[in-house]
């Protein structure tokens, strides 16, 4: 194999697998918000932003991969 | 083909320093956001103008959730400025992407065709200072609430030691406490690493966000330019207030965890 293929390949892998526990993560913790809010509709002001913020958490895996396929592409 | 590249573009020079797209940008509008913010303060009415009430009520909302977060108004007092102003310039930054007609603006110079304008929080070098910043903030945080004894006491925890020599010298063999003071070394020096994992996570979501928001808009935007990019932008438009806000939070929330005095170290100061 090419190098250049290698780079394409290694960059779409390393997205697609950093993707998928970040997603189910982050699929979990709406679930969570919103069946409290379906409890408990007054407290969606204080759910919401902690939700956003630890999204953001679950998030950072995701992100990793990502900035790591960004440089596989661009930078080396 | 798509013209992508992790680094920014250097628009001119002045005296070899080299000033990017970013660099520029971020010294203009952090300008614009000093003087409104200035003038704003000084024009100060009991009955408020349209700019006055926005500015009021943001702040307000934003004091009284980060009081929330830190449940205490004297921490809220000294920590809010300073989360404050990178929410609202990392917002700022942000917002001024969706300006319409800025992507079209380049400039001819000796690195050829350089675009005018780029997001401003896809520059690393700026993100990682403002990450730096917040961090050495919690460090000093943590180390006047703790005293330096106690903050390099969180790192390398040798407390069960010296409890198994005190107990070696009285004639008591008890390798219980060994273990124990294995254990918290090896929990302080992920403590260590954990500071450390700080300045990495916090910068890279700040940065990849923003800049695979841009990569995204670009690539869409090359296969079909009509409609089919509205989404993606209304999406990026979510990601920019809510990585801010999500920055602004985190940071806040690290300091306060510095700042809280843990249940075993009150103790141990109740006993002294």
């Amino acid at each position: 194999m090419e190098a250049e293929a290698a780079k394409f390949l290694a960059a779409g892998v390393a997205v697609g697998l950093g993707a998928l526990g970040p997603g189910i993560g982050e699929g979990i913790i709406a679930g969570y918000a919103l069946s409290a809010i379906g409890r408990n509709p007054e407290a969606s002001g204080k759910i919401m932003p902690f939700m956003f913020a630890t999204m953001a958490v679950a998030e950072s895996t995701a992100i990793y991969a990502l900035v790591v396929a960004l440089l596989i592409l661009f930078a080396f | 083909m798509l013209d992508i590249s992790l680094a920014p573009r250097a628009l001119f020079y002045i005296a070899g320093f080299p000033v990017s797209n970013t660099f520029f940008w971020m010294v203009v509008l952090s300008i614009i956001l000093m003087v409104v913010f200035v003038w704003v303060a000084r024009s100060m009415k009991a009955v408020p103008g349209p700019l006055q009430n926005i500015l009021e009520i943001l702040i307000e909302g934003s004091y009284s959730f980060a009081n929330s977060i830190t449940g205490n108004e004297e921490k809220t007092k000294k920590m809010f400025p300073f989360v404050f102003t990178l929410f609202i310039f990392i917002l700022v930054c942000n917002l001024v992407v969706y300006f319409p007609g800025q992507s079209a603006l380049t400039l001819e110079n000796a690195g050829g065709t350089v675009p005018l304008f780029r997001a401003i929080m896809s520059d690393y070098s700026l993100i990682f200072v403002m990450t730096i910043l917040g961090v050495i903030v919690t460090q000093i945080i943590a180390i006047t609430v703790h005293g330096p004894f106690g903050y390099i006491g969180k790192f390398f925890n040798i407390k069960e030691f010296k409890n198994f020599i005190k107990y070696l010298f009285k004639g008591k063999f008890k390798p219980s406490l060994l273990a124990q003071g294995f254990l918290d070394l090896f929990l302080g020096i992920m403590n260590l690493v954990g500071e450390f994992s700080k300045i990495v996570s916090l910068s890279f979501r700040l940065f990849g966000n923003i800049f695979a928001g841009e990569v995204i808009a670009m690539v869409v935007l090359f296969l079909f330019p009509f409609i089919l990019p509205l989404p993606f932008k209304i999406l990026g438009l979510l990601t920019a207030v809510v990585q801010a806000f999500v920055f602004s939070v985190l940071t806040l929330i690290y300091m306060t965890l510095a700042s809280e005095i843990e249940e075993d170290e009150i103790a141990e100061k109740a006993t002294i």
